[in-house]
């Protein structure tokens, strides 16, 4: 294969700082003193790695058709999607809040960056941006318009503030013009940011 | 070992407000600075959890006590909300933090003799 373009040497982004030095440091320790094997710890970075939105939007289009499903997910959301879908969130519990024509929902995390990542995947960089964290509780609506996302000012908007063990997704509503369709081909149009809360679904284009 | 569970003291409905303490020091805590002093609604009992004020400075056999999620009008916690009244924000909130609404203000347990 030949390297046909010119450009810097791809290595290392310059000298460890002091929390990669930390990081380093409690790894060797924890794998010195037998606490996880450095093989455990490649295994559930590459099961996270493994997890995207994909796995969250299922469990929205089971949701949208499947009212049985749907009333379980709301009253107990981790036991439901771990016995009826087998997708295990690996968190305490998540908090299913649902989006209707009187309320819509958004979800941060002001005190760090808490995200459901085994239904998710892991956090876009804005969620755990200062800007998105601290101007999410005070202005929600300036925070959803800068998003693209206008909410009409007779629908409630309700932040969670996702400050301890439980984790959230949002069952946004699903668009008009997609009543039944089968399940897989509305997994498909569920997108990530629908699921955190800043944007609504669109039928396909 | 299983450490005892604390029963809650707050049901669904229930009018709480935030404790309004400021402790200093080493401390790691799960309750914004905004919402302290606030009142708002039980949401639901989330269920009961270890103390993370414990857990982040190695005691991990400590009680688990109950987690709320307490909803707050938003026109209530910021005096100069710009939204609509109607809007909402519910946080989890862990017992200790928490004193029925209307009860004298609480300056505290731990609210800093050290």
């Amino acid at each position: 294969m030949p390297h046909d373009h010119d450009h810097a040497p791809i290595e290392a982004d310059g000298p460890q700082g002091y929390y990669q030095h930390l990081a380093a440091a409690t790894r060797s320790l924890l794998i010195e003193k037998g606490v996880f094997s450095a093989g455990d710890m490649r295994a559930m970075i590459e099961k996270i790695d493994e997890r995207s939105p994909a796995v969250g939007a299922r469990i929205v289009a089971r949701a949208w058709t499947d009212a049985a499903f749907k009333e379980r997910l709301l009253a107990q959301g981790k036991k439901t999607m771990k016995e009826e879908m087998d997708i295990d969130p690996v968190v305490a519990d998540i908090v299913v809040v649902e989006n209707t024509a009187d309320v819509h929902n958004m979800v941060v995390c002001t005190l760090c960056s808490c995200y459901p990542v085994f239904i998710l995947g892991r956090p876009p960089d804005w969620y755990k941006s200062y800007a998105y964290r601290s101007r999410t509780v005070r202005d929600p609506r300036g925070v959803l318009r800068e998003f693209g996302t206008e909410i009409d000012p007779g629908r409630e908007v309700r932040v969670h503030d996702s400050t301890a063990d439980m984790r959230y997704l949002v069952l946004p509503m699903q668009p008009e013009g997609t009543e039944g369709w089968p399940e897989e081909m509305l997994a498909e149009i569920v997108t990530r940011d629908t699921m955190v809360g800043v944007a609504e679904v669109q039928a396909a284009v | 070992m299983s450490a005892p569970h604390v029963p809650p003291r707050f049901g669904p409905g229930d009018a709480v407000t935030v404790s309004s303490r400021f402790p200093t020091g080493r401390r790691h805590l799960r309750t914004p600075f905004y919402i302290r002093g606030k009142t708002g609604e039980v949401e639901r009992v989330c269920g009961a959890y270890r103390n993370p004020e414990e857990l982040a400075f190695g005691t991990y056999d400590g009680a688990r006590i109950p987690l709320y999620r307490v909803r707050f009008d938003q026109a209530h916690v910021w005096d100069d909300y710009a939204g609509s009244p109607a809007d909402t924000i519910d946080i989890e909130i862990y017992e200790t933090w928490l004193e029925p609404a209307g009860s004298p203000a609480h300056g505290g347990d731990d609210s800093d003799a050290a």
